[in-house]
């Protein structure tokens, strides 16, 4: 899975818009985010997981505590957005490539 | 208090049916024939991109009025191996001259054609030169451009 398309997924989930939306307050521990959610603490734990793997959010040790954040300068979704524009400026370039070669050809 | 996120470089790779030295060539004084044209960075409707052949070269768009801005520049100028240029966009697309982040561009002959291989990477210094905290997660290019592709994507 590319790095944009990982986080399209993580996002197409209501309960994981909603823990990124807890976070924009401010870095929390898993307990502080799931409080008020309808969704299980291991739940919560597994969602911030997968945002993680994404890039969107990253985590450090407070004692025995793990504190979450998002990515404090929404260099994920930049990186995403990058790894999009490239893919289809490089199609561009190939086609272009392609085109005016063949005509040289002929 | 916040951790620094590094994010990986961005890796793409497309074969072409076509010879080393004329994909070098359509990528860099080419670049004007194929560059997307959706992103503007000055003010003025976005006429094309100029690489200037040569390593110190500048790369930047020219405007249909005539007018111009930087993109970056050409670090390294390898012809028909190899360019790298200098991105030196932030997040909202101006020009930053003390932003540098690394676009290499590598064309390997394989088969009948060319290989090309892209990196952009030291992505994490576009952070670096985001103002504050806050303000890089409310502007639009921050928190707002990740809605926005999460709203265009899952449009598709």
């Amino acid at each position: 899975m590319t790095n944009s398309s990982r986080v399209f997924a993580a996002l197409n989930d209501p309960t994981r818009r909603a823990v990124l939306e807890r976070l924009r307050s401010g870095p929390k521990p898993v307990g502080e985010i799931a409080r008020g959610l309808p969704v299980t603490r291991p739940a919560v734990s597994q969602h911030l997981k997968v945002l993680k793997e994404a890039g969107l959010v990253d985590d450090r040790a407070e004692g025995t505590r793990r504190i979450y954040q998002i990515d404090p300068k929404g260099l994920g979704a930049m990186r995403a957005w990058l790894d999009q524009f490239w893919t289809g400026a490089l199609d561009a370039f190939a086609a272009e490539a392609e085109r005016s070669a063949k005509k040289e050809k002929e | 208090m916040s951790t620094q996120i590094r994010p990986a470089p961005v890796r793409k790779s497309v074969f072409v049916d076509a010879p080393q030295n004329h994909a070098f060539d359509v990528f860099t004084s080419g670049i004007g024939r194929w560059w997307p044209k959706s992103h503007k960075i000055g003010e003025a409707e976005l006429d094309k991109p100029v690489i200037e052949p040569r390593a110190g070269g500048r790369w930047y768009q020219l405007g249909v009025d005539g007018s111009s801005c930087d993109v970056g520049k050409v670090l390294k100028w390898d012809p028909p191996a190899r360019v790298l240029l200098a991105w030196q966009l932030t997040a909202d697309w101006t020009y930053d001259p003390d932003l540098v982040t690394e676009v290499e561009v590598t064309f390997t002959p394989e088969g009948s054609g060319t290989r090309v291989d892209l990196e952009h990477r030291l992505l994490e210094r576009i952070g670096e030169r985001a103002e504050t905290m806050r303000e890089a997660i409310d502007s639009p290019n921050g928190w707002g451009l990740l809605l926005q592709l999460y709203s265009e994507a899952s449009a598709e």
